[in-house]
């Protein structure tokens, strides 16, 4: 048998499913930002596979993955200093426990 | 003109970075979860390298395996009072599971309906000098802006968790 497009966008369907049950499903802050870096992962293993087998000489897929990292690094940053101003004000980093918004 | 991938080095990957993540899920120790996440990392870099896209697997290492792995663990161990609080239950919630399953569910189902059924790619693909190429002529502008969106995220990070009046 081969590997083709197919496996590797099922791979990356099933790592971006499991990324999504953890970002819905932990209650630990940080928890849900490493979920949310699974889902990113997995999506940027989409664009490296469409780029290799549909677009070889462009590369498009693989400028895609590289500016999207950019911004998951971003985010990642941003979402851990977030992360611990609240932890600094609030002094815990449960979700249930951030509810001020809550109608 | 064409080759397939190796077969035995993609399933080994495959279940390498899957089993990671379903580990990342199941243990109960947070820094547990934060190591499982750099394995998928690591085995994520080595699908990069089975496409080819080398200078993707180095960036992946050096970032994702290396900064984010670091950036998290450092967080994990700064916002936990007592090391007892690393470890807790998750009880399985069925209700995101059953989101996520119905969402992952619905792309394989597409996936199965239209069959992409490429399994050759060229055996000459642009290698890294044709990518630094092309990275500086024609992505020029966006790495500019990827710069600033770097640069903006940092000022942003420094200032939301430095500074004495919070």
């Amino acid at each position: 048998m081969t590997i083709g497009l197919a496996h590797l966008l099922t791979l990356a369907a099933m790592l971006f499913g499991i990324g999504m049950y953890g970002a819905l499903s932990r209650k630990n802050a940080v928890h849900v930002m490493m979920s949310l870096e699974l889902m990113a992962n997995a999506v940027n293993i989409n664009l490296v596979a469409l780029s290799r087998f549909l677009t070889p000489d462009a590369l498009t897929g693989q400028f895609f993955s590289v500016f999207s990292m950019v911004v998951s690094a971003a985010e990642i940053g941003l979402g851990l200093a977030l992360v611990l101003a609240i932890y600094r004000r609030r002094r815990t980093v449960e979700l249930d426990a951030i509810d001020e918004l809550r109608g | 003109m064409s080759e397939t991938l190796p077969v035995a080095a993609f399933w080994i990957l495959a279940l390498a970075s899957l089993g990671g993540a379903v580990a990342m899920m199941a243990t109960r120790n947070v820094v547990h979860a934060a190591f499982w996440l750099l394995e998928v990392m690591l085995a994520t870099a080595g699908i990069y390298l089975l496409l080819s896209a080398e200078f993707l697997a180095l960036v992946q290492v050096l970032v994702y395996a290396g900064a984010v792995a670091v950036l998290t663990l450092f967080t994990v161990m700064l916002t936990l009072r007592r090391r007892e609080d690393a470890v807790r239950e998750f009880p399985v919630a069925w209700g995101s599971m059953a989101i996520a399953s119905l969402f992952t569910g619905g792309i394989l189902l597409v996936l199965a309906r239209f069959r992409p059924a490429l399994a050759q790619v060229p055996e000459t693909i642009p290698g890294v000098e044709a990518f630094g190429e092309q990275m500086f002529t024609t992505w020029a502008l966006p790495f500019e802006l990827a710069s600033i969106v770097l640069l903006a995220a940092l000022v942003g990070a420094v200032w939301w968790t430095g500074g004495e009046d919070l």
